[in-house]
């Protein structure tokens, strides 16, 4: 039984020594961008005495004549494309609505799942009213979006095997702002885990699949007991995950994996506290600096 | 309670862990997660604490008044309860939401601190039937994480431990009446102790101390044990829907007692620490 207490400390912000032309442009609420009146105004600014000022805490984009601010701390705004991991929070007729950290809850059609044994045909009432039998409310599901209604809700689907209902493992909650864009988001980790980065910044670790299973598009969730050693993995996986993300380090497999590797030396549940949080971050930031130059 | 949803085969997954003592951030069963504790935040208050474990972070200030004793126990002081649930920790606690959680904290409270084993109510006794020390303790919750019951009360240690109540001298003035005489050493006060309560969350066949909101949700029933230093179990209480085996009960009620027992010792050596850093302490307060 182990109780770790002690006084707080001030956090130190970390910085890595970053070279001025790497910096990006940052701003601050307040922050003039631009004296210049020749730009147009996006999302993020506001004209204040003639010049153009920052609302928002992130980075300045231009595109040309237009000048927005992508503020760091945002829900999630989805794209056609991204990944997203949801929980289901309604069955509505012949839709679910799909929680993914955006400003509104996202909607999965019914036309827009696979049916058990890849059917294809035209969906029929008895469709509608055996929905919860396949998604209940609580349900996780990776999905894709499909597209973007005029109010800015996503529509999402999963016409696709590696989409579908999740079995288990353990959900990490995170910032949008963090996940890196990459061109696949499904990682099977070389250290006996698999991850699911989804874009909204909910990423799904659980035990890789073995060969024997067959991709059953989410109908089946196997309940078997998941063996120690890869439950030690996931959480190990989990508190990195964690600690990274409070050093606000960019999350992708290979940072993932590096910062795992750091952490090996420390036991489970140590690496939440903050010193050795602090130190596996950094040896994280050395090792990716180091593969980049 | 701020309730989290979960589905069927992450609650798999938990309770598979924790029967092999290895839960989802990798502590075993009888583990604490990562706290924090500061008194002396709030200057307006005598006595004030802010204790973090893990996510859930709780503000506890403590106004010790002179008041007239419960006319049932005129020996004894008292101490009066307020919970307060920011909409801070979540949105369901906005204006009147955090009102049912925030009863049913104080009555909790209630039951096992106005118990004389818990604390020596005597001691805050100054004339029976006519005097008598009431501390009103205002507990507010920023954020909610899971096990609240363990970090209010560690909350109330920190922050009684940062109360000195001074000590009086009843005297008799010329007309026959009394007269209360605050003593002139600032260094003459009396510190008041009390025990610790410390929740198990039955989950599957095993029990684990400091759930999370998710291990919550997986759990039927829980039970909480106020425990003093000595390892004495002062109050127990059954929360939540499900049902509790009389072994199970004995189980968990020894376990409670060994973890309530070793929470004591490392507290107070760190409130020691912590007071004999004297003015050059660095208050981190809440912008730390």
């Amino acid at each position: 039984m182990a109780v770790d207490m002690r006084l707080p400390t001030v956090i130190k912000a970390m910085s890595l020594s970053v070279s001025a032309a790497d910096r990006k442009d940052m701003v601050v609420p307040g922050d003039v961008i631009t004296s210049d009146t020749g730009f147009m105004r996006g999302h993020g600014t506001y004209v204040d005495e003639d010049k153009l000022t920052a609302s928002v805490a992130g980075e300045v984009q231009r595109v040309d004549k237009l000048i927005c601010v992508r503020p760091l701390k945002t829900r999630f705004n989805g794209e056609v494309g991204d990944v997203v991991v949801g929980r289901i929070t309604e069955v509505q007729q012949k839709r679910w609505k799909v929680e993914t950290n955006s400003r509104l809850d996202s909607v999965l059609l019914l036309s827009s799942v696979n049916l058990p044994g890849g059917e294809l045909r035209r969906r029929s009432a008895e469709d509608e009213l055996t929905m919860r039998e396949y998604l209940q409310e609580g349900d996780l599901i990776s999905a894709e979006v499909q597209s973007v209604f005029s109010d800015g809700a996503l529509s999402l689907h999963t016409r696709s095997l590696k989409y579908g209902k999740l079995g288990q493992g353990v959900l990490v909650q995170l910032s949008p702002s963090l996940i890196k864009r990459q061109k696949t988001h499904f990682h099977n980790l070389p250290c006996g885990a698999s991850i699911i980065l989804g874009n909204n910044g909910f990423v799904w670790l659980y035990p890789t699949p073995g060969q024997q299973e067959e991709e059953a598009g989410g109908f089946y969730t196997s309940l078997e007991p998941v063996s120690l050693s890869d439950r030690e993995v996931i959480s190990r996986l989990r508190n990195c995950l964690l600690a990274l993300a409070a050093h606000k380090v960019l999350l992708y497999d290979t940072s993932v994996l590096y910062c795992y590797e750091s952490s090996l030396q420390h036991q489970v549940k140590d690496i939440l506290k903050p010193e050795v949080m602090e130190e596996i971050v950094m040896l994280t930031q050395q090792k990716l600096l180091e593969q980049e130059g | 309670m701020a309730t989290v949803q979960v589905s069927e085969a992450e609650k798999v997954y938990i309770l598979h862990g924790i029967r092999d003592d290895l839960r989802v951030d990798g502590r075993g069963c009888e583990d604490y997660r990562h706290m924090e504790v500061e008194t002396d935040v709030v200057s307006n208050t005598d006595g004030s604490a802010k204790v973090t474990l893990g996510h859930t972070a709780v503000l506890v200030g403590i106004k010790a008044e002179i008041g007239k004793p419960r006319p049932l126990i005129p020996n004894e002081g008292y101490l009066e309860f307020f919970v307060d649930c920011s909409a801070n920790a979540t949105p369901e606690f906005e204006g009147r939401g955090g009102e049912e959680l925030g009863t049913e904290l104080s009555n909790i409270l209630y039951k096992v601190f106005n118990n004389e084993h818990s604390l020596d109510l005597r001691s805050l006794c100054i004339s029976p039937g006519e005097h008598c020390w009431v501390l009103y303790v205002d507990v507010l919750l920023l954020q909610c994480d899971g096990n609240l019951y363990d970090a209010i009360s560690i909350a109330i240690k920190a922050a009684l431990f940062n109360t000195k109540i001074p000590r009086v001298h009843i005297s008799s003035d010329d007309e026959g009446g009394k007269e209360i005489e605050l003593s002139d050493d600032p260094y003459d006060c009396m510190r008041v102790n009390v025990s610790c309560i410390v929740t198990l969350c039955k989950i599957g066949h095993r029990h684990v101390v400091d759930a999370t909101l998710q291990e919550k949700a997986c759990s039927v029933a829980s039970l909480i044990i106020s425990v003093t230093h000595k390892g004495v179990i002062t109050c127990t209480r059954k929360v939540g829907r499900g049902s509790l085996d009389p072994e199970s009960i004995c189980e968990m009620t020894e376990a409670g007692r060994r973890v309530g027992k070793a929470l004591h010792s490392p507290l107070i050596k760190l409130l020691q620490q912590e007071e004999s850093l004297g003015k050059k302490r660095q208050k981190v307060g809440f912008l730390g």
